[in-house]
């Protein structure tokens, strides 16, 4: 298979979980709903080993849709760079109430 | 309101078992996320940025009280307590959660509802002018032909797996309310000069996206008794003849244009010639089991004035506000169809809460024969109400922030979800939404401006309609951040027409600026009389084009 073009570093895994749909982000040791717990591969060994973990992950039919998401660190938390992963990290921009920032208070 | 048959119940039924043995068959690993992806679009579930999304079909955009109910009911129990009424007259839950969903479909059927064809490459839910059955301007109530499309439709073997998804509305008024020409196939109900019989012009290769095309008249009359043999030979041509080589160019719209329609009339008519009529027209019979469904409620004689209604009018100014924008002229004397305008001043356009459908619900059963009405402009209406109830009617509203006096007015604006939903967008459209209903909130202003569209999408999938908005606003992804580009000149209805770009894309910011210069262009130079649609085709884009220049010179 071809390389897949990833995104620059560093970088965190994020997915839908299979049954529940929801936001999942890779941590040290499975999968977590908030997204400051996410894993940052800061090299590409790092990044390979998250690539490794959602090909598992998702034969296994956990989560669907596993993403490699670029990243800044904001006190010590990854922050997706993106718009559309930042909207995706914290719930809709026009709910406040409602996704991770609601659950999290993020 | 068209109610089941056994055979109805059973499909429906048998589907949500299907579904849900399919969904454990994921969920145990034994179907891959490939083989199942196409079953759960065929069910209506999408995989959105923050969850699954349910989208849940309004055969027609006609609902009644119990239904809703329900939706209110699935809204609290498995949903986050609202749901959005989209340009399809479908209903999307936002927050799904794909366990769940077998049981949600389980409760839509009990109340003869389901998300069947809602997705995927199939013919679509059918939409109808929202005023059928009502509108003074009517020569005839389509949801009969609707309802017989829906039934024809569902499931039809050869059509299950098109080359692309395929869209279907139908009117029966003089004025175009179902903005019949962005649909793949338009069924027009019209009189025949000669005879006075009613029949069909049919209309195909609609479609708004990122190559619009307005739909073309393909048969201007056709006999009422072959609808269904006339559209299986269209969706034949379409389904051995369209591309299937590039999903962008799949829709019949670009078979037309690439055909051209004379060629594709020709094709059509050999196969119609050729097509058993007998075995796939509908009998007639059948026609008007279907058609009694929809024969009017018993309505009273009433006078042609409520003087109850005039008097309050003048006691409270805003009823009179609300009666002014939210009416529409019913066919039958002393009735009216209240539209209820689900686009409160910086609210989301479309979305309703599980609180607010019972309510509509409880109005729906009280004052309008049961029956609700679902809008293309992500709006509902009470299609049945006696003028001397209308004051009831509205205070009710207002307990439930319904009220909103401002149907066909700035801030009555359509907005897809845009990147604050959708996996598929560039930019948010919601928020835009929201800052310019905040702008043009002053009710004097809103009447001032008086008849004009504003129509938000979040990416060049146009779900938000913005070809045809008068003002049209698209959003894009610029150097990673979002951009709006703006039209105007577009028009949904009989005098169909695609928006003109004024000029670059701006930032969020600017796009309240550049929709106030536009309109202050119109404010200025309309005539006695004239909609900002009216003046548009007058004066033409260049006035336009030179304000927004001001603001686009600046923002860039
Ligand atoms: C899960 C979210 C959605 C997805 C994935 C989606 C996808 C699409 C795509 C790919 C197109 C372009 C079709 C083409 O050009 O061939 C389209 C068009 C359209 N969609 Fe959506 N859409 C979504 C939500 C909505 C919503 C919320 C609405 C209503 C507000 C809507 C109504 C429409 C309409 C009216 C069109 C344009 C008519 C046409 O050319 O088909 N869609 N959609
Ligand atoms: S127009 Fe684009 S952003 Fe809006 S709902 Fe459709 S696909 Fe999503």
């Amino acid at each position: 298979m071809a390389a897949v073009k990833r995104p620059p570093l560093p970088v965190i895994l994020v997915a839908n979980d299979l049954l529940e749909g929801d936001v999942v982000f890779a941590t040290a040791d499975g999968w977590s709903r908030d997204p400051r717990q996410a894993k940052v591969a800061q090299d590409d060994a790092a990044a390979q080993a998250l690539e490794a973990f959602a090909a598992r992950e998702f034969l296994h039919a956990r989560v669907v849709g596993a993403t490699l998401v670029d990243v800044e660190l904001r006190d010590g938390a990854p922050v997706p760079r993106h718009i559309r992963e930042a909207i995706r990290a914290l719930g809709p921009s026009t709910r406040p109430d409602l996704g991770k920032q609601a659950d999290f208070q993020i | 309101m068209y109610r089941y048959d056994e055979f109805d119940e059973r499909l429906v039924r048998e589907r949500v078992a299907q579904f849900a043995s399919q969904v454990a068959r994921r969920i145990d690993g034994s179907l891959t996320d490939a083989e199942f992806l196409p079953l759960r679009l065929k069910n209506g579930l999408y995989l959105q940025l923050h969850s699954y999304m349910l989208r849940i079909a309004v055969p027609y955009g006609t609902l009644h009280a119990r239904q809703l109910r329900q939706l209110a009911r699935i809204a609290d129990e498995y949903d986050r307590g609202y749901g959005h009424f989209t340009t399809r007259t479908n209903l999307q839950f936002n927050w799904s959660k794909l366990k769940d969903v077998p049981t949600v479909l389980g409760l839509l059927a009990d109340v003869e509802m389901h998300c069947i064809q809602t997705s995927g490459n199939c013919i679509r839910n059918v939409t109808a002018d929202h005023f059928a059955g009502v509108a003074h301007d009517e020569i005839e109530d389509p949801r009969p032909i609707a309802e017989l499309i829906r039934q024809w439709s569902t499931l039809h073997p050869e059509f299950e797996w098109l080359g692309r998804k395929f869209k279907i509305a139908v009117s029966g008024a003089t004025h175009d309310r179902a903005v019949v020409k962005s649909h793949d196939l338009g069924v027009r109900i019209v009189r025949d000069p000669a005879s006075g019989e009613t029949g069909y012009e049919i209309l195909v290769g609609g479609g708004l996206g990122r190559t619009p095309f307005a739909a073309k008249v393909l048969r201007e009359f056709l006999p009422r008794e072959d609808l269904l043999a006339y559209l299986e030979a269209v969706l034949r041509v379409y389904n051995l003849e369209g591309r299937r080589d590039n999903k962008f160019k799949a829709r019949l719209k670009i078979l037309v244009h690439e055909l051209g329609i004379e060629a594709l009339r020709a094709l059509v008519e050999e196969e119609f010639a050729h097509i058993d009529k007998a075995r796939v027209n509908a009998d007639p019979q059948e026609q008007a089991r279907i058609a009694a469904y929809f024969a009017p409620p018993a309505y009273e004689d009433l006078p042609e004035v409520s003087r109850k209604l005039e008097d309050a009018q003048i006691r409270d100014p805003e009823l009179a506000r609300f009666v002014e924008h939210n009416l529409f002229r019913h066919k039958k004397r002393g009735y009216t169809a209240v539209t209820i305008s689900l686009k409160p001043i910086g609210g989301t356009p479309g979305d309703i809460t599980s609180e607010q459908m019972r309510a509509v619900a409880d109005l729906a059963e009280k004052y309008s024969f049961d029956e609700l009405r679902v809008t293309h402009a992500q709006n509902l209406v009470l299609p049945n109400v006696k003028l001397d109830d209308v004051a009831e009617v509205y205070e009710a509203l207002k307990a439930h922030d319904l009220a909103t006096a401002n149907i066909g007015r700035i801030t009555d604006i359509i907005s897809c979800p845009g990147l604050d939903y959708c996996s598929l967008a560039t930019a948010r459209s919601i928020p835009i939404a929201q800052v310019l209903s905040h702008h043009f909130a002053d009710p004097e202003k809103q009447k001032q401006i008086g008849e004009v569209s504003i129509k938000i999408s979040g990416c060049i999938n146009a779900c938000g309609h913005h070809h045809v908005g008068n003002i049209g606003i698209l959003g894009l992804e610029k150097k990673g951040v979002e951009s709006y580009q703006i039209t105007v000149g577009g028009d949904p209805s009989e005098n169909y027409a695609l928006g003109e770009l004024l000029g670059p894309g701006v930032p969020a910011e600017y796009v309240p600026e550049a929709v106030d210069k536009v309109v202050s262009v119109y404010l200025a130079e309309r005539q006695q009389g004239e909609t900002f649609i009216e003046t548009y085709r007058r004066i033409g884009l260049a006035p336009f084009k030179a304000a927004f220049k001001e603001i686009a010179d600046v923002a860039a």
